[in-house]
């Protein structure tokens, strides 16, 4: 047959054409924008308008946000350095009236803690990284900063409020006693009843010894910083503040609750399925109320109960029931072979939840579980309809200076600004974190 | 069964709360602090600068208080409350006082069980309204489109003024005073209503302020004054008093500048010796050192002078006296005599 086919063809090429460049239509941004932008007439229009649309849009922008008047005093004085600069269109002068960041960017971020206290929250601020990193980046840092990672719980809201060191010490004692409590007694009297033991003890301590144990040490060796009142919080510190301390107890509360939910134990999953369906069918609002103003009504006189650590403790409850029933999907999600396997290999059960379970389900959770987070901290400007003064609540204070009345778009820009650092960069983490955690071969 | 017990502790612990709270004094004298509630931020009423120094007319009110017990205008705790959060924070024991423009209604004051302790300022809503519109009096704002605050008393004045007058309106709901600034300048209603006060400090902040007009018709009374919690009035008398003694201090001509003066020794008005503590004790009647009004005069000033320097005619607010005058020059500041 071969023959046949020599015959028929004149010339056969018996060397390979050396490789040739790409035509230039399908390389580079050409070809970029040829596949992404221009594929057929219907996107082509869509592109076209998008693109006068943005440029409108910037063309209207730019000129606003590009206005000579940051070392305005005032919206008045804005207005003369607007119309000093030729800035004059058919609604009077037009620019934004960057003034009132110049001046009021500070109390935007801190809010009214004391001017020269400010290293205190941004120490903390920088150490909560330092905490982090050992969680977060698990394989680049070394593993003994876990460490610093379990004293700063104790140590942030020392910074923060400032007061004896004494009382950070005591109440992590208390922690100390529960741990020491179920390692050696469990040996000794069994492991519920070394669990109920230590527990016993660490409460005794924390509600009766500690406060005495704190004031007698304080008295001998008085090492103390001045003690900021929470009056005194505001600002993006004050979002922060609220944000990771909930942030970082609705994941474990979370777990907690999700486990406790698909628990075959009827009162533990009848308790948790009250919790979790309760908080979720009451508007976040209404909690913030209830810990404004309620709590204080029902509480005894006389007691002072931080109003940010009931707002804390609410934010807290209502993430961890949404919480609870993003990991709750990543536990259905698994599949039955999975809890099979575990109680195959002979694991208990918190030992296959550690060791199986738990970190397949998580997995699975992360952007449920980042936008839970992310949800949570935009959800704390909510606490300047109780009077709290966050960005938002602050932005009505600085509207009540008379110099700055009538200001809107440049405050709240800054604000959206600030916060849209914070989520993006929680975004990107967990976009890292599932790229790291991806074991499939997709 | 178990309900009644629960409700019956909560009434048992409601007693004992108001019976440890009676004696607010030496709370306050205990703490070193007075706590009073004020406003997020109104123009000039109260407003903290930029660095976190409160300040305004409603401020000056409870640094007074401060003063008359402490000697001290700073020793003061503001606790910054919402329209919504005010009453519980007072009724709870969170504040020790409120002042935080809060109109003196019969329903507060005897349902709500608060104390109305006096009138720091008499208000009254209003309109304002653009030039263009062509409007000299509310009267004429038949089919107008009217910005108005929901949840507000000010949205019940506007609708019975309306119904009285027998013309109509759309109302523009609107939530904030930012809010209902920005909606109004973009022309989305035809008027604004809210305190005349909030009006003026609201046109001033306009880039053009004489292009708009606030009419002259005031719809409804807004007596704005400090409040305490019924069930201490010894506390209530110190509040009352403190704020009767600036009043009268500008009656009698005693200022900031010539207190200590005045104080230094008996002079030749009775009156001016027993608020100064030169003459009598009324001082040691509150429980309070002789000197107490002179404290509030010397560090906060007079009625006048706190006028004046907040929401005066010199300031960018720009307010006339009125209402607000001595009832000696027409207005209805009347203090109690001091005997």
């Amino acid at each position: 047959m071969s023959d046949t086919h020599a015959e028929t063809v004149a010339f056969v090429r018996d060397t390979m054409l050396p490789q040739q460049e790409p035509p230039a239509s399908t390389v580079g941004f050409l070809g970029w924008s040829k596949t992404n932008l221009f594929t057929g007439p219907f996107n082509t229009i869509v592109t076209v308008l998008c693109s006068v649309f943005i440029v409108w849009l910037l063309w209207m922008l730019i000129p606003w946000l590009l206005s000579p008047t940051w070392n305005a005093t005032s919206l008045g004085e804005c207005r003369e350095f607007l119309v000093a600069a030729g800035r004059v269109g058919e609604h009077g002068a037009s620019g934004a009236c960057w003034g009132v960041i110049r001046e009021r960017w500070i109390q935007l971020l801190f809010g009214f803690y004391p001017a020269d206290l400010y290293w205190r929250p941004i120490l903390a601020f920088v150490l909560l990284f330092v905490a982090l990193a050992p969680v977060l980046f698990s394989d680049k840092v070394p593993g003994r900063l876990l460490m610093f990672t379990m004293i700063y719980p104790f140590l942030f809201p020392w910074l923060l409020w400032g007061g004896t060191i004494w009382s950070p010490i005591c109440a992590a004692l208390g922690f100390v006693i529960l741990f020491a409590g179920v390692k050696y007694l469990s040996g000794v009297i069994g492991q519920l009843a070394s669990i109920i033991v230590s527990v016993l003890a660490a409460a005794a301590w924390w509600l009766f010894v500690s406060g005495a144990v704190q004031d007698a040490l304080a008295s001998i060796l008085p090492l103390a910083i001045q003690s900021v009142p929470s009056r005194d919080f505001g600002g993006m510190m004050l979002s922060i503040t609220i944000g990771v301390v909930a942030i970082a107890c609705s994941l474990p509360l979370g777990i907690v609750l999700a486990l406790g939910r698909r628990s075959d134990l009827l009162i533990v999953k009848s308790l948790c399925v009250g919790f979790i369906e309760f908080i979720r069918g009451v508007p976040l609002i209404t909690l913030l109320f209830v810990a404004s103003t309620l709590l204080n009504i029902f509480m005894p006189p006389g007691t002072s109960f931080d109003i940010i650590l009931r707002v804390i403790i609410m934010a807290t409850l209502f993430a961890s029931a949404y919480m609870a029933e993003v990991i709750r999907g990543g536990l259905a999600a698994l599949p039955k072979g999975q809890y099979e396997g575990a109680d195959s290999l002979g694991l208990d059960y918190w030992q296959s939840q550690r060791l199986i379970i738990m970190p397949q389900a998580l997995k699975i959770s992360i952007p449920g579980i980042v936008s839970t987070f992310i949800g949570l901290f935009k959800d704390t400007t909510l606490v300047s309809v109780i009077g709290l003064l966050d960005p938002l609540g602050l932005t009505n204070s600085i509207r009540a200076d008379q110099a700055w009345n009538g200001i809107v778009w440049e405050l709240y820009g800054f604000i959206a600004v600030l916060f849209f650092i914070f989520c993006f960069g929680m975004s990107r983490y967990s976009m890292y974190l599932e790229n790291r955690l991806k074991t499939d071969h997709r | 069964m178990k309900k009644t017990v629960f409700l019956g502790a909560l009434t048992v612990a409601g007693l004992a709360a108001g019976a440890a709270a009676a004696a607010t004094l030496d709370d306050v004298k205990a703490r070193g602090k007075l706590n009073c509630g004020v406003a997020t931020g109104v123009p000039g009423f109260a407003a903290p600068d930029a660095n976190g120094e409160w300040a305004g007319f409603d401020v000056s009110v409870c640094r007074a208080v401060a003063a008359a017990i402490f000697g001290d205008p700073k020793a003061v705790e503001f606790v910054p409350t919402t329209g919504k959060t005010r009453f519980t924070a007072l009724a709870s024991g969170e504040i020790d006082m409120l002042a935080r423009n809060t109109t003196w209604t019969f329903s507060r004051d005897v349902d709500l069980k608060f104390e109305f302790v006096g009138v720091n300022y008499y208000d009254g809503q209003g309109f304002i309204a653009p030039k263009a519109l062509g409007v000299s009096s509310a009267k004429e704002l038949d089919g107008a489109t009217v910005c108005i605050q929901t949840g507000t008393t000010t949205e019940l004045n506007l609708a019975d003024f309306f119904r009285i007058n027998n013309i109509s309106y759309e109302p523009v709901p609107i939530e904030t005073n930012a809010e209902a600034q920005q909606q109004y300048l973009a022309g989305a209603c035809d008027t604004y209503t809210t305190d005349a006060s909030g009006l003026a400090a609201s046109r001033s902040t306009f880039e053009t302020p004489s292009d708009h007009v606030i009419l002259p018709e005031i719809i409804s009374k807004e007596p704005l004054g400090p409040l305490v919690r019924h069930g201490d009035s010894e506390w209530a008398d110190i509040v009352r008093w403190s704020f009767n003694a600036m009043v009268a201090a500008e009656e009698y001509g005693v200022t900031s500048a010539n207190v200590e003066e005045m104080a230094s020794a008996a002079g030749d008005n009775p009156e001016v010796n027993r608020l100064l503590g030169t003459e009598g004790n009324l001082g040691e009647m509150l429980g309070l050192d002789a000197g107490w009004a002179k404290n509030i005069i010397a560090s906060v000033g007079n009625y006048g002078e706190v006028f004046d320097s907040t929401i005066g005619e010199s300031t960018p607010i720009g307010l006339a006296r009125g209402l607000n005058a001595q009832w000696t020059n027409g207005g209805l500041l009347y203090a109690p005599p001091f005997r």
